[in-house]
């Protein structure tokens, strides 16, 4: 019966015990935490290329997160991120390389950010099949999608589609390039499509019917059931969001940043969408202050390798997902 | 040695600003049974998890035989000789009935065996001695409920508990396995232990305890000896007012007939039978009771009529509303064909409890024209759907319709069911499930009253319930339903008749259904 706590104070906790723990280890490394966060904060929004580099990764994060939380809210856990990211990136670049050079430019953008969201929708609508009609766990067969696209990717990545001696894909069509938001800035403006995805999510779960029932199924699925809700196409449609929030990953890290596909562009992203989720509580809106948080830390840690282990700040990372889940079963 | 087993003094908890229990002195006698009755939400829950240790009190001291004694877990309260059996058990499934008695009491160090011979020996001899014969190997998810809370007192006495805390034990059993459930405790009490009963249920603190307190609002307001009281006297300590424990149910003419089953048969996916060919028909304003003790067919009943079938059971016969067939139909189909149903388990099956209040008034009605406007809801229609129930029912909220579901007491959430259900749009056929279980006598007599407004208004109803007394208050006509057939029917003169004395007519169903 006691009141809830403010949605904030947990979140708000779990970061400041991260940020004292690391504030250990970099002194066991024998330096002054407070310098280094310092000197993290002048190397990331101290400078023009350093905020590029934080908004890259947060619109790269935001994408990530939404692709667990959505399916978090109908009570799924969408492992899959890893893979759905890299189906998307690699359908994206090919579909990008290979379209006309005539292609007027929205319109091939349009095309390419799409071809890697069916993709990436089409890994999570497959885990989704799996479940309804084969009671398959979401989790294991996720994690068993990823290994099936690494190993097909990569595949037609050596053998078929890769440039004599290089490890990536042929570059993509000019007309298929996001610009970046300044020059030499990594970060380009796929972060509208990220804010705006964002907000489709928050509108989609929260403000609709069908957010309504997709809620009500992962709360209480019996319940949903006798209300007359479809159960089994809420998990398909919510695994298919997921996905396709992922595939649009490819957006930013392709279209807006790399141009083409290579091998380990991807790596590791799907993973830190997890932990974004779950600072975020699955909730839409707040997956981006706790995008923005990881994307800070992953390049902060990286601009102050030269002093201590960045190694320091993804454990970080882990400490605070750690409060989180602590925090919330009291 | 003191009479007295447990005496409370001055217990105060609260919970913010809410007081769940104020300023409570009790004291209870050794080898008697105690009932604790009180409307949902009145304290007893909190009080019994203080007495328990589970919750521990804000002000005021507990004296176990004379002694006092602050618990602060279950397990010093258990050591203290004070067991406890909730109203959801807690037993581990996929262990036999003797390993849950063995469970956190094994007598034995960690890693050496347990002497089983002897622990099935003293279970034995403890079960046979108070009428509670239990095969100690059987496996608990093989069991009924009747036997599983066997299991749990069975569990308390291996421990030697000598004050027993019941959590509305009989809210889950049918009338046989509830006499057999009172003869236990009589024998337990009989042999010097105490046996402190939370119930809402004034028959059986009439029929079970010696003395009965009263519980209203956090307070106790009497404390009586049962022999010196009536029911009506219980009654109006507990809510406040004079109840009308019998609802108004003048004679009336059904209309013509709705729904038609025929021939119904249901096999389970394990093959076993569930109803065989079932037959029955419910006319246009009429209350169709039908009775019986659970596990007769009832819950595959209501399940098939509300196309909520498991995929693996079988079905044959039909089930027919105005001439259209029922069976094979999905939920919402069915609704919108002006059919509510109040299904049987209020937490698993009516309501999503993080919802907030007026969610839930909207789940299962979410798709209906009124509600719907672009892709989401319109606010003002869903505000008069809130606002109308919320009046209807007499729905105490505390604090609007946007706190959650979960927070609210068992009456009013299941007002909140009622509510939604029975306001449906052109509804043509009403299926109850247990309609008032475990709620509070004001919650009841007004669910009551509602359902014969409905049947007053020309639905067809179905009533399920566990509950004779409910059953003979509202129905036109009785079913009893026994191994998934009707047995026996009532005609609307017979069940006419048989209201004007009811303890009698309740003897003649019992007859058609054990």
């Amino acid at each position: 019966m006691q009141k809830p706590l403010p949605r904030i104070v947990t979140p708000a906790a779990a970061i400041t015990g991260g940020l004292l723990l690391s504030a250990l280890l970099i002194m066991a490394a024998g330096r002054n935490p407070l310098a280094m966060y310092a000197k993290m904060v002048s190397m990331t929004f101290g400078s023009t290329y350093g905020t590029g580099q934080v908004i890259f990764r947060t619109t790269t994060l935001v994408l990530a997160g939404l692709a667990v939380a959505i399916p978090f809210r109908a009570k799924l856990f969408n492992i899959g991120g890893e893979g759905q990211i890299l189906a998307g990136a690699f359908t994206a670049a090919v579909t990008a390389a290979f379209l006309p050079s005539w292609t007027p430019a929205p319109a091939a953008i349009a095309i390419a950010a799409l071809a890697g969201a069916a993709a990436g929708s089409a890994m999570g609508l497959s885990a989704g099949l799996l479940k309804v009609r084969y009671g398959v766990n979401e989790v294991i067969s996720t994690i068993m999608l990823n290994f099936i696209i690494q190993g097909f990717t990569s595949y037609m990545l050596t053998n078929h589609l890769a440039l004599p001696s290089t490890a990536h894909t042929p570059d993509i069509i000019d007309a298929t390039i996001i610009p970046a938001l300044w020059q030499h800035s990594p970060a380009n403006y796929s972060v509208l499509l990220a804010g705006g995805t964002t907000l489709a999510g928050y509108f989609l779960l929260f403000r609709t019917r069908f957010g309504f029932e997709m809620r009500a199924c992962g709360l209480n699925a019996e319940a949903a059931a006798h209300a007359g809700i479809d159960t089994g196409m809420h998990t398909l449609y919510a695994m298919a969001a997921g996905g396709a929030a992922a595939g649009l990953v490819a957006a930013n890290l392709v279209l807006g940043y790399r141009h083409c596909f290579e091998a380990g562009l991807t790596a590791g992203i799907g993973f830190t969408g997890i932990a974004v989720a779950l600072l975020a509580k699955a909730h839409p809106l707040w997956i981006l202050p706790s995008a923005l948080l990881f994307g800070f830390m992953e390049y902060g840690g990286l601009s102050v390798n030269a002093y201590v282990p960045k190694e320091i700040f993804m454990m970080m990372q882990a400490v605070i997902i750690i409060m989180v889940l602590v925090m919330q079963k009291k | 040695m003191s009479t007295t087993a447990l005496e409370l003094s001055g217990i105060t908890k609260r919970f913010g600003s809410f007081t769940a229990n104020s300023d409570i002195s009790l004291s209870i006698r050794k080898g008697s049974i105690h009932a604790i009755a009180g409307e949902n939400g009145a304290g007893k829950s909190t009080l019994s998890n203080i007495i328990y240790g589970l919750v521990q009190p804000d002000a005021g001291t507990l004296y176990v035989d004379g002694n006092p004694c602050r618990f602060s877990s279950p397990r010093k309260a258990i050591e203290a000789g004070i067991g406890m059996v909730h109203q959801h058990f807690m037993l581990s499934g996929t262990l036999s009935v003797m390993e849950n008695i063995l469970l956190g009491d094994e007598r034995q160090g960690l890693l050496w065996p347990c002497r089983r011979s002897k622990a099935r020996q003293d279970i034995t001899g403890i079960a046979e001695r108070h009428g509670m014969q239990l095969d100690p190997d059987a496996m608990i998810e093989n069991l009924s409920v009747g036997e599983e809370q066997r299991v749990e007192i069975l569990k308390l006495l291996y421990r030697n508990a000598q004050l027993l805390l019941l959590d509305e034990p009989t809210a889950v059993l049918a009338p046989a396995e509830t006499r057999k459930l009172f003869s236990s405790l009589r024998s337990l009490r009989d042999e010097g232990r105490t046996i402190i009963l939370i119930t809402h249920k004034l028959d059986e603190v009439l029929d079970l305890a010696d003395n009965v307190s009263i519980m209203r609002k956090g307070e106790i307001t009497a404390t009586l000896p049962c022999s010196e009281t009536s029911k009506q006297e219980l009654a109006r300590l507990m809510v406040g007012r004079n109840v009308v424990l019998q609802a108004e149910n003048p004679p009336h003419t059904p209309g013509a007939p709705l729904l038609e089953i025929d021939e119904l048969s249901l096999q389970a996916g394990n093959g076993r039978p569930r109803l065989e060919k079932l037959s029955m028909t419910i006319r246009k304003g009429e209350i169709y009771g039908l009775a019986g003790v659970e596990g007769n067919g009832q819950s595959e009943l209501l399940q098939l009529l509300w196309g909520m079938l498991p995929d693996n059971a079988r079905t044959t016969g039909s089930a027919r509303l105005d001439g259209k067939e029922l069976t094979g139909l999905r939920p919402v189909d069915i609704a919108a064909l002006g059919v509510s149903c109040v299904p049987e388990d209020r937490h698993r099956h009516a309501a999503i409890g993080q919802f907030s209040i007026e969610d839930n008034m909207l789940l299962g009605r979410h798709r209906e024209k009124t509600f719907v406007r672009g892709s989401g809801f319109d606010s003002r229609s869903r505000e008069q759907l809130s606002r109308d129930i919320t009046t209807h029912y007499d729905l105490r909220t505390g604090n609007g319709t946007n706190q959650a579901f979960e927070s609210l007491s068992g009456g009013n959430q299941q007002k909140i069911i009622a509510g939604r259900e029975l306001s449906r749009p052109a509804l043509r056929l009403l299926l109850l499930g247990q309609p008032t279980r475990g709620v509070d006598i004001g919650a009841i007599e007004l669910i009551h009253k509602k359902i014969l407004e409905a049947r007053q208004a020309g639905v067809a109803i179905l009533l399920i319930s566990t509950e004779l007394e409910e059953i003979i208050t509202l129905s036109t006509r009785i079913g009893c339903i026994y191994k998934g057939k009707i047995r026996h029917e009532f005609s609307p003169e017979e069940v006419q008749e048989g209201r004007t004395t009811p303890g009698t007519f309740s003897e003649s169903i019992g007859m058609h259904i054990t």
